[in-house]
């Protein structure tokens, strides 16, 4: 950023930010985006690849790699991802339907961004419902 | 065009013509993370156990390794879009440099290392 080289600009005025405004839905999902992909690349994606490497180990590899994830804190993870995977499908979607132009009317704005809360929720409880009850 | 703030030497010179690179990639690694995740999600969801002879008899199978193979790159490919605007969006000083550099070399290494799992499964190692 070349503004960060210029002498003074360390006192610029800063826009607004977190503190400044009051919280409301699409605030909320907004960040919940960034946070839910940004734990999904760092953990979803390094449990990917133990569970590939695991496999191409053999069965032992297998079998501690299914051991830690069928524990407590495994599941805490497990179960972590499934809802960050589904916030972050939500409010994906919610971004292309942005992406073109739709949506920025305050109250349709706030409805879907709730909605993509709900609906991240609802599709956690069924996903594991679905594994629970294999 | 004027030389003091940082807005004033820029404008009037028009669009780099590069800038929606990145933005561009996002969206469509986005779209295509979404078919091959729910893939795996129902793929798994399917599967009648999880044990290591049934999963590896799934992932070894041509069309289910062609669709992993596609996930690995697919994901590691949207993590390395997303991930860079945040450092972006948050690094401002010298290290942003360092931090986009190292993203990309663990995005690659990862990919790497998860295609050539993948490919080692389906051929059988």
């Amino acid at each position: 950023m070349a503004s960060a080289n210029q002498p003074g600009a360390r006192n610029r005025p800063l826009s607004p930010h977190l503190q400044i405004w009051r919280w409301g839905p699409a605030m909320l999902v907004s960040i919940l985006h960034r946070v839910t992909g940004s734990g999904l690349s760092l953990v979803g994606l390094a449990v990917l690849l133990w569970w590939l490497g695991a496999l191409v180990s053999g069965a032992a590899a297998y079998a501690t790699f299914a051991g830690v994830m069928g524990s407590p804190i495994g599941l805490v993870v497990l179960v972590g991802l499934t809802w960050a995977f589904w916030q972050h499908l939500c409010t994906g979607l919610r971004h292309f339907v942005l992406d073109i132009g739709a949506g920025y009317e305050l109250e349709t704005n706030a409805r879907w961004s709730i909605i993509t809360i709900v609906a991240s929720v609802l599709l956690t409880a069924g996903t594991w419902a679905c594994i629970l009850a294999r | 065009m004027g030389n003091g703030t940082s807005i004033g030497r820029v404008r009037g010179l028009g669009s780099a013509h590069s800038g929606a690179g990145n933005w561009l990639q996002e969206r469509v690694t986005g779209l295509a993370s979404l078919i091959v995740s729910l893939y795996l999600l129902f793929s798994l969801l399917m599967l009648p156990s999880w044990n290591y002879q049934t999963v590896r008899g799934w992932i070894s199978a041509p069309v289910p390794a062609t669709a992993m193979v596609l996930f690995v790159i697919v994901n590691f490919w949207h993590a390395r879009s997303g991930l860079r605007v945040v450092i972006e969006d948050y690094q401002h000083d010298s290290g942003k440099l360092f931090y986009l550099v190292a993203l990309d070399f663990a995005a690659f290494a990862g990919g790497a290392f998860g295609v050539l799992s993948l490919i080692r499964l389906a051929l059988g190692a």
